[in-house]
């Protein structure tokens, strides 16, 4: 009995240590595409390559789901503002909630889970099939040329692809709410400019943006590199960057909104 | 794909996204209506600003002429000191008459500006001098219940008086 549970202690010792080991090792390895960058920037063609896959192949999804999320929001907003009175204000909750919560957030999950498991697979097989070792053995620096370009293409796009899923969003609360409900639209939209203010709002947003951007990248990129060489490590590799860059977005979206909205009216 | 169509595509992706960055800060926030590069600051003493909050309006016949920058509580003369960002295009005499208005019975508070005869103008970092505190709605209806207890008090007094007399 007494050995059972010094096994069972053993475990949790030996995932901690190695839940603590693969965190250094992932920020090494963050810190070196850092540093590595410098020659991906000089060549910016290999991230405006990048870019276009990461970004404009994204944009279809993103519209859609912009759009939607934009048009449910109308419709729930006007169903509980309408018992007060106060549906005029509709477009002021679907402007806030995208501006603030929604834009990021979503945008940031389809991002992880269209563009990132995309960057994690590629670079995964490029390691499996042994790409990377010939470019090592060739003298180019696989981390230099493959990882630090799909990493700046992400942190690059993620900003604009939030912008654009606000921006259809609010667009879609308007259709809903004044084209086809007929909320005023006088006032659906100066009262939206009343209560949505630049610095706290909007940059506040695009700051959130530019974070989950970086988060969902440098998870993409890291999973990929470090995936087992096998079709089973490359998938398993795949899930796993959905997985944690969307755990990592909800979470750093928590903290960011705890520093960021703290006290405001 | 070709080299050429690719970066067109980015090209269209950036500027895309620029686009929607100028919409969300021209229609759907305020920086088209107001923008805080060109204004200039008035302090207020305010023996109480009820519900005010730092960002609310400040209007003028009904036009928003500015914000409320900044909110802290004088030590000096116990009172909030509150520090209002006016746009410059607007001028208001000396003697303007600063006060915490509510918009509609529950809505949000605002600092009414009315301006007074003077002609020298008030100029950035002026004190407002004349300014009339919030309705704080307690306060209120504390004193509409001592008139009322006051008043069937007094006329207590006069049945009793009457009667008395009678």
């Amino acid at each position: 009995m007494p050995s059972r549970i010094v096994a069972g202690i053993r475990g949790i010792g030996h995932r901690v240590v190695d839940s603590v080991w693969r965190l250094g090792y992932a920020s090494r390895f963050f810190m070196l595409t850092l540093l590595k960058s410098g020659t991906s920037l000089r060549r910016f063609g290999l991230i405006i390559r990048e870019v276009y896959f990461t970004g404009v192949l994204s944009l279809i999804i993103i519209i859609v789901s912009g759009l939607f999320v934009g048009m449910v929001l109308g419709l729930q907003g006007y169903e509980t503002l309408q018992k007060y009175g106060a549906e005029s204000a509709v477009g002021t909750m679907v402007a806030l909630s995208l501006v603030r919560e929604l834009g990021p957030v979503v945008a940031a999950l389809l991002f992880a889970s269209r563009a990132g498991s995309a960057i994690t697979a590629e670079i995964g097989l490029m390691k499996a099939t042994e790409q990377l070792a010939a470019m090592e053995m060739m003298a180019v620096d696989p981390i230099a040329r493959v990882v630090a370009p799909r990493f700046w293409a992400g942190v690059i796009s993620m900003p604009f692809l939030a912008a654009m899923f606000s921006a259809v969003g609010v667009f879609g609360g308007y259709m809903v709410a004044v084209v086809l409900i007929g909320v005023d639209e006088g006032s659906f939209w100066s009262q939206m400019q009343g209560a949505v203010d630049f610095r706290y709002d909007i940059v506040n947003g695009i700051i959130k943006t530019c974070v989950f951007g970086v988060a969902v990248t440098a998870i993409a990129v890291f999973e990929g590199y470090d995936a087992s060489p096998t079709a089973e490590g490359v998938s398993g590799a795949t899930t796993r960057t959905v997985v944690t860059s969307s755990l990592a977005i909800l979470g750093l979206d928590f903290i960011l909104t705890s520093f960021m909205f703290r006290g405001m009216s | 794909m070709q080299r050429a169509t690719m970066d067109l595509w980015v090209g269209v992706f950036v500027m895309a996204g620029i686009g929607a960055l100028l919409v969300l800060a021209l229609k759907v926030g305020n920086m088209g209506t107001y923008s805080a590069a060109d204004s200039y600051t008035l302090i207020g003493n305010f023996e109480n600003i009820g519900g005010l909050k730092v960002r609310a309006p400040v209007k003028s016949a009904g036009v928003v002429v500015g914000r409320v920058a900044d909110i802290q509580f004088s030590t000096e003369t116990f009172d909030a000191l509150v520090t209002m960002s006016i746009d410059s295009r607007y001028k208001f005499p000396k003697d303007t008459f600063a006060s915490i208005l509510t918009s509609g019975l529950i809505g949000e508070q605002y600092i009414g500006l009315a301006a007074g005869g003077d002609d020298a103008v008030l100029k950035g970092g002026d004190k407002i001098m004349k300014t009339n505190s919030a309705m704080v709605l307690e306060e209120l209806i504390g004193r509409f219940l001592f008139d009322k207890a006051s008043e069937n008090k007094s006329s207590d007094t006069d049945l009793s008086g009457t009667s008395g007399k009678k």
